[in-house]
């Protein structure tokens, strides 16, 4: 039920992920931040089986930063990242117990100057689109992200086009998800938008 | 000596491990490395070994090598084992935080290289690591600058000033008489550069200097900045004999 959801524009990617974290009938937390950074260009945010989610996003996390510090601090690449992120899965489903986790990876590439975001589901699926969602919150937000989005969009537009999904969102989803968290990852690096 | 020191499971009748020593042998042919603890700061110095002619010196290795964000560690030795040595340690440093959430204290860092290098001095089948390590940083939320030292037996000390490799007698020997406590950062550079040239004679493009701050901070000199230190100390070194020749006359 939790909603993580992606718009890549031209100059950067948003991520948004709602605040609620609830266990059965008890919202335990209305500020649960479901994203990690990798590194400076690299934001992972997660949804499914609770405590295998955030396992699984420290421990690439842990992983990305080891990469970093093997290789003179150069950063993995979104495109890397998000090879090493499905191959992970990929072993992890046909382990004993799989992760299940879906993911979604919001990134920019300094060195082709373009953002990037790559879906991710628990089976090892990857795919890199130009907005997505994982969850219920596709049901809702596809079919306005196909009608409203633009190529050619920069992050203003795409906020407005976000702020669009998460009123259909707050309309017709049947449970109280509590605001969303914004992010926007950008050639200056992964920056919170405050006011949603 | 013959006879207990052909493996490392053999003590000689007074007690020493001879690998172990003998590996200490291969340290001492080791390009000296230094370092020193200032008021607000860590500087680690190293000679870098003069490149043959078609080497590339821009993106050879240093030998100073960064373990996290907020540690780095120096060697001399056998390079080829440091490198082992220093991807375990950058291993252990990424799992402390992953487990822990929190970044590894220089002397967790220190004692956890150290605890390898043990191992390989008690183990069948394997020779101690040809290294000795001088380990610098801050620990997290902390101002306090630290300094450690490990060897190939598995022991570690922490040092306000320290020097390991080759003629690191002499450069410990010059610390030893020229250390202040609490330097700014200009003056722990500037020590740490005239002790290394006490054994490195060919001056700035064969030095490279490294500084920690708390807070993450870690900068690594160019050759231009060392070779202003450099300059400013061969100045001094020359009003000084100057004095004394005026002195004499």
């Amino acid at each position: 039920m939790d909603i993580i959801l992606g718009i890549r524009v031209a100059d950067g990617t948003i991520i948004a992920t709602s605040k609620a974290a609830t266990r059965g009938i008890s919202v335990l937390k209305d500020t649960d931040d479901k994203t990690r950074p990798l590194n400076a260009r690299n934001l992972i945010a997660y949804t499914g089986e609770s405590g295998d989610t955030v396992q699984f996003a420290e421990y690439i996390q842990a992983n990305v930063q080891l990469y970093s510090m093997r290789e003179n601090d150069i950063e993995l690449s979104p495109k890397a990242t998000a090879s090493f992120v499905r191959n992970q899965l990929a072993s992890s489903l046909r382990s004993r117990k799989p992760y299940q986790v879906n993911v979604l990876i919001g990134g920019y590439d300094v060195k082709t100057d373009t953002p990037s975001l790559n879906w991710i589901d628990y089976l090892g699926t990857q795919v890199e689109l130009p907005y997505g969602a994982h969850g219920y919150a596709a049901f809702y937000a596809t079919s306005l992200l196909d009608k409203h989005y633009r190529k050619d969009m920069k992050v203003d537009d795409g906020l407005a086009l976000l702020k669009l999904c998460l009123k259909e969102l707050e309309t017709r989803m049947p449970i109280d998800f509590k605001g969303v968290y914004v992010k926007v990852v950008n050639k200056d690096g992964i920056k919170e938008i405050e006011g949603y | 000596m013959s006879g207990y020191d052909s493996a490392l499971s053999i003590f000689s009748p007074d007690g020493h491990v001879f690998q172990v020593e003998y590996a200490s042998e291969a340290v001492k042919r080791g390009t000296c490395a230094v370092g020193v603890k200032g008021k607000e700061c860590v500087v680690l110095g190293c000679e870098k070994r003069t490149t043959l002619k078609l080497q590339d010196p821009r993106i050879t290795p240093s030998k100073i090598c960064k373990i996290d964000n907020h540690a780095l560690l120096v060697f001399a030795g056998l390079n080829a084992d440091a490198r082992i040595l220093v991807d375990k340690a950058r291993v252990e440093a990424q799992s402390h935080r992953l487990t822990l959430e929190d970044a590894v204290s220089i002397e967790y860092l220190t004692k956890y290289v150290a605890g390898v290098q043990q191992k390989y001095t008690q183990s069948g089948g394997v020779r101690p690591f040809g290294i000795a390590t001088i380990i610098a940083g801050f620990d997290s939320n902390d101002t306090v600058p630290k300094l450690y030292q490990t060897e190939p037996s598995g022991v570690y000390n922490a040092w306000k000033a320290h020097a390991i490799g080759k003629s690191s007698k002499t450069v410990r020997e010059f610390l030893e008489k020229h250390y202040e406590e609490e330097l700014d950062d200009e003056k722990t550079v500037k020590l740490t550069i005239k002790s290394l040239l006490e054994v490195v004679q060919t001056g700035a493009k064969n030095i490279e200097v490294s500084v920690l701050k708390a807070g993450n901070v870690i900068q690594t000199l160019d050759e231009d900045e060392i070779k202003k230190y450099v300059d400013e100390i061969e100045a001094e070194k020359e009003a000084e004999s100057e004095k004394k020749k005026k002195t004499r006359d």
